[in-house]
């Protein structure tokens, strides 16, 4: 299966149903009518896209059909598909290692938002393209977190640095570092625990395995990215703020996109923060992380 | 650059608040805001319609027309109405077998395995003897998870590697009888997608161990979707509750709305941080009057009253009312922190605080280091912070092992808390009685 066909599975749940009553609503129409854009406005907000967001984007939808003097509903639909591409223009940016040498990806995200399984899908992807990659166990505080990095780092073929559960997180990355580096390792990844982003003691600790491990690199951490939920709501914005302010974010990872979850809160996050998508989670297999691509995401959600 | 939902909804009604009469146009207008509010906390759509529209019909005619305090009669029919969605009085957990079984459902990362470990530590501080099940054989460690967990809670855990869920739960109910526990918690895979299997494979569970108790575990930070998860897994399972998980985070929480709106079931327990005792019992009541900006005082006060000294609570208090608070009051109320939860997270609660102490977090090795600091420190600079110049601070820094920069956030953070303190004094002596538990 393709990987396009596999986001649109995906997303066929979404889009059925976003697909299914734009064109129930487009249909109810004979001509646009500010009903029309409401409707639509209330499916883009079902989709957590968010009411700010939704608003802009029919502001928009809007504008253009009256300078364009539009009276066909069906229209609206190519309007509204334009828009929404328009607003993810900057968001494509693969993930690359370094041409030469070590790449060190820190992953963050709150609890439960995939950064274990993101980190194995990664690796593994690396592995199989014959790159050492090396997982560093910095969740030292959820029970067992280290033992599922552990296993996963056999079943792709990584391999894991762990100190024991209560370990200083920081400790373990430099440690992670200390042996990719003397081993030639081509990319490090590192597991970071969950964390609410409002929690500060635990923002702090983030910033000091950055820290450590910036201040050993001798250069910002390469790829600082975050993990985001796609079932999760408007939350998904204060979770890009407050983990952009501690570290400076340099991509999202979008997970669980073959959830019912629409993940549509990234508009926002990507308008407002500036960080492209890197990566898209489609599924639970190794091959179920994408590059993310806007004209494919946005087709996939209107399909 | 977020508002809280509170926050909107106490600017929209406070602009009903100062106008003496309220016209037809100021509810609509205001209950537009309270849509535009609801919609951004991530209620679901259609529930917000609902209530939007129930809301309306109440408050558009005599009932606020020919009221005296217009905003007042708005903000209570708002309220009523919102705790009439959420149930009107709190669910408790309905174990009339022996074992009882609890069956804890959800999606993956919703924060299953965690709330197992945290439902077990509070029936076991109710007296019960509870086994912990790891039915979940899918994801990698998750039976070390917890096992893990019932080794902190010095409970047996039944994690039987050589079968799967299905024998394992059936076989969990004898071992709990020959164990002599008197609750089953089982633990039970999530997947990403609510499919068809996993679906199959719950439904088959629940018919073999009969729960008296069938419990999702969501995740406040869903959005619109909340209604979807809630709908699917009673359609199937029959949910007898929902513990509603990381209610200790910003999220607005507008999916324990849509959830009970669409179940019809009550939200009996909410997570509120890591630790294992960090579930709460979940007040319907006191959560739509938080979600109004009230602060759930009342869940506040029990937490207190549970684990605070009353003495040195009723101390604190005339200090507070003084505003005498000090930083030796900061380094005694430390272990009670520790005892009690995050300082942030108790002052959350209080009303008029609210979200303004994300920065105030204090936990584990944080609290150390802040003893050491203010050990360091001489009684008098404990007493009166502001003799604490460069000097000092070097000397309190060598002291306590740390950098000056760490002493000057001490300070600065005891300042913040102090000004809430004080304003909170102020607030006791206007309208008597502390609006937190603190001392009541």
């Amino acid at each position: 299966m393709s990987w396009f066909d596999r986001l649109k599975s995906g997303l066929k749940k979404t889009s059925n149903k976003l697909v299914g009553r734009i064109e129930g609503v487009i249909g109810s129409y004979s001509t646009i009518e500010p009903e029309l854009l409401d409707e639509i406005e209330e499916l883009l907000v079902t989709a957590d896209i968010g009411m700010e967001t939704a608003m802009e984007i029919i502001g928009r939808v809007k504008d253009r059909v009256e300078k364009e003097e539009e009276t066909d509903p069906s229209r609206v639909e190519d309007y509204l598909k334009d828009e929404l591409k328009e607003k993810l223009r900057d968001a494509e940016e693969p993930l690359e290692l370094r041409e030469d040498g070590l790449t060190v990806m820190l992953v963050m995200g709150v609890n439960g938002s995939g950064k274990t399984t993101t980190i194995a899908k990664i690796g593994g992807k690396y592995v199989s393209q014959g790159k050492d990659v090396v997982f560093a166990a910095s969740d030292t505080f959820r029970a067992a977190a280290i033992e599922q990095l552990e296993l996963w780092a056999d079943k792709v073929g990584a391999k894991a640095i762990s100190h024991d559960i209560g370990a200083d997180p920081s400790a373990v990355a430099y440690d992670g570092l200390d042996y990719s580096v003397n081993n030639d390792a081509d990319l490090m990844l590192i597991d970071t625990a969950g964390r609410l982003q409002t929690k500060h003691n635990l923002m702090e600790e983030l910033k000091k395995i950055n820290r450590v491990v910036e201040k050993k690199l001798g250069r910002p951490v390469d790829e600082r990215l975050l993990t985001i939920d796609a079932t999760n709501g408007q939350n998904g914005v204060s979770q890009a703020e407050k983990f952009d302010e501690a570290v400076g974010l340099t991509g999202i990872i979008l997970t669980k996109l073959d959830s019912t979850g629409k993940g549509g809160v990234i508009f926002q996050i990507v308008d407002e923060f500036s960080a492209p998508i890197k990566l898209i989670g489609v599924g639970e297999e190794q091959e179920d992380l994408h590059e993310f691509d806007r004209e494919e995401f946005v087709e996939a959600l209107f399909r | 650059m977020f508002e809280s939902l509170t926050g909107k909804l106490t600017e929209v009604l406070d602009q009903l608040k100062g106008k003496g009469k309220l016209s037809e146009e100021d509810v609509k207008e205001a209950l537009k805001e309270v849509k535009m509010a609801l919609l951004e906390a991530d209620v679901n759509y259609k529930v917000v319609k609902e209530l939007i529209g129930n809301i309306e019909e109440k408050a558009v005619g005599k009932e606020v027309m020919e009221s005296l305090t217009p905003g007042q009669q708005v903000i209570k029919i708002v309220r009523d109405e919102l705790a009439e969605i959420m149930g009107e009085e709190r669910s408790d957990l309905n174990l009339s077998s022996d074992p009882a079984v609890i069956m804890v459902v959800g999606l993956q990362g919703s924060g299953k395995t965690t709330t197992c470990g945290k439902l077990a530590r509070r029936l076991k501080g109710d007296g019960q003897g509870p086994l912990l099940v790891a039915a979940d054989t899918y994801r990698p460690a998750a039976r070390e998870q917890l096992e893990k967990l019932g080794d902190d809670l010095e409970l047996p855990v039944y994690a039987d590697r050589d079968q799967g869920p299905e024998e394992l739960a059936a076989s969990s109910i004898d071992r709990a009888e020959s164990d002599g526990s008197d609750v089953v918690i089982l633990d039970t895979a999530g997947r990403l997608q609510i499919d068809e299997e996993m679906m199959d494979e719950l439904v088959r569970i629940k018919g073999k161990i009969d729960p008296d108790e069938i419990l999702l575990v969501a995740d406040a930070l869903t959005g619109q979707e909340a209604t979807s998860i809630a709908d699917e897994f009673d359609d199937r399972l029959g949910v007898t509750g929902i513990i509603l998980t990381k209610m200790d985070g910003d999220a607005r929480g507008g999916a324990a709305l849509s959830m009970v709106q669409v179940s019809g079931q009550p939200v009996k327990f909410a997570g509120v941080g890591e630790k294992l005792d960090d579930l709460e019992p979940f007040y319907p009541e006191r959560v739509a009057g938080r979600i109004l900006g009230m602060g759930d005082v009342l869940s506040l006060v029990e937490k207190a009253e549970r684990e605070m000294d009353q003495d040195k609570a009723a101390e604190l208090e005339e200090k507070i009312k003084k505003k005498k608070f000090t930083l030796q009051d900061f380094l005694d109320q430390l272990d009670e922190v520790r005892n009690m939860g995050t300082l942030g997270e108790i002052l959350d609660k209080l009303p008029g605080v609210g979200n303004k102490v994300d920065d105030l977090d204090l936990e584990g090795d944080e609290i150390d280091r802040i003893e050491a600091i203010i050990n360091s420190m001489t009684p008098e600079e404990r007493a009166n912070p502001k003799v604490i110049d460069g000097s000092r601070k070097r000397r309190i820094a060598r002291g306590s092992g740390c950098e000056v920069t760490e002493v000057n956030d001490l300070l600065e953070r005891f300042n913040k808390v102090k000004k809430m303190m004080d304003n909170m004094g102020s607030l006791q002596k206007k309208f008597g009685g502390l609006p937190g538990g603190l001392g009541v």
